[in-house]
């Protein structure tokens, strides 16, 4: 299982490269075209990772997360979620360059392999930018009555939450 | 103009808070690390970041990405009850989904756009229940490779970025599910 998990990118790699070669798909330059496309999606998002990480490194070094932490852990402890992402917690829903910054920090800080760090990921990896997603489509359709697409979408957030703290606790021990 | 409350609340919270610990000095300085460390996390993912972006257009251009999108459709058939016999929605519909699947945010969001625009021709200005299903599977994650994550804890140094998948699995089809359960509980309670 371990080994398995270990190679998923070599082997999801070379298992597209030949199903594109199969498929006469000029693999190479499809695959440089994508990492240029990369370069563009990084070009968009350092500025404001820039200004989201600056306010972020401002709140942690003012000691403003530690004392939200510090009030809510409680109820986060009770819940089973690491007190140390109640920042996480409260920008994953607003803003998706917000979350991966705090994200980021607790990753580096805490160390990619703490449970910390691995919850932060996992919460990352399993929730959206839930208010963002539901201005852009509700603008697009033009919907002023909304009724409960916020509600639900909250407890879709919120059960990834518990359960990205739940399945790091699982999966990893400790 | 909400990210503008935010990021400025922050800034404001960040120096009271300081002034109140003692910690201005060190709140000043990390003003200035904060803004290097922007730049250094970007740095530190672009190269993973990009080789993924690589791997999906190949599953693009080879049509893998298409033929996800069709084992997809009967289950949305499901999802939607109402918009099952429309070619177009559907359409729409399961590429959205094979989109978010590969973890294509900027591929994802004009097809579910398309989806929600075709789909409020029925009931125009009010959100019908097969919207609210569509905006909620869009606001919870479903991606098979969190390749952004996966990309963040590379440049923090992890040697196995990619052992949080089934973790990251678990919670997202947790998570899914209660969006879903919760759609249909409130389309049943919530009147129009």
């Amino acid at each position: 299982m371990a080994l398995l998990l270990d190679m998923t990118a070599p082997v999801l790699i070379a298992s597209v490269a030949l199903y594109g070669m199969f498929r006469r798909v000029d693999v190479y330059g499809a695959m440089v075209q994508g990492a240029a496309d990369g370069l563009g999606v990084l070009l968009r998002i350092v500025p404001s990772l820039i200004a989201l990480l600056t306010a972020v490194y401002m709140l942690r070094a003012s000691g403003a997360l530690e004392l939200a932490a510090g009030a809510l852990a409680p109820v986060l402890e009770a819940l089973g979620i690491p007190p140390e992402t109640v920042g996480l917690l409260l920008v994953r829903p607003v803003s998706g360059s917000a979350a991966l910054g705090v994200g980021a920090d607790l990753i580096t800080t805490y160390g990619p392999d703490s449970l910390v760090g691995r919850t932060a990921a996992v919460m990352l990896g399993s929730t959206e930018t839930t208010f963002y997603t539901i201005a852009v489509y509700f603008g697009a359709a033009g919907i002023v009555k909304t009724r409960y697409a916020v509600p639900a979408a909250l407890c879709a957030d919120l059960t990834g939450f518990l359960a990205a703290s739940w399945a790091v606790r699982l999966l990893f021990g400790a | 103009m909400a990210m503008t409350a935010i990021w400025t609340g922050m800034v404001l919270l960040s120096i009271l808070c300081g002034l109140a610990t003692g910690r201005a000095p060190a709140v000043a300085a990390a003003a200035m690390e904060g803004a290097a460390a922007g730049v250094e996390l970007c740095l530190s993912m672009a190269g993973v970041l990009c080789l993924w972006m690589g791997v999906v257009e190949v599953m693009k251009r080879s049509g893998l990405s298409e033929k996800l999108s069709r084992l997809l459709r009967p289950l949305l058939g499901r999802l939607y009850p109402s918009f099952a016999r429309d070619r177009e929605v559907m359409d729409a519909l399961s590429a959205n989904v094979s989109a978010n699947l590969l973890g294509l945010g900027n591929a994802a969001t004009p097809l579910g756009l398309e989806a929600a625009r075709k789909m409020c021709r029925r009931s125009p200005g009010t959100a019908s229940d097969d919207l609210c299903m569509l905006v909620v599977c869009n606001t919870a994650s479903i991606q098979l490779l969190p390749t952004t994550v996966a990309a963040v804890r590379a440049g923090a140094g992890c040697a196995r970025p990619f052992d949080i998948l089934p973790a990251v699995w678990l919670a997202s089809a947790l998570s899914v599910t209660a969006g879903i359960l919760a759609a249909k509980f409130f389309s049943k309670v919530w009147r129009r």
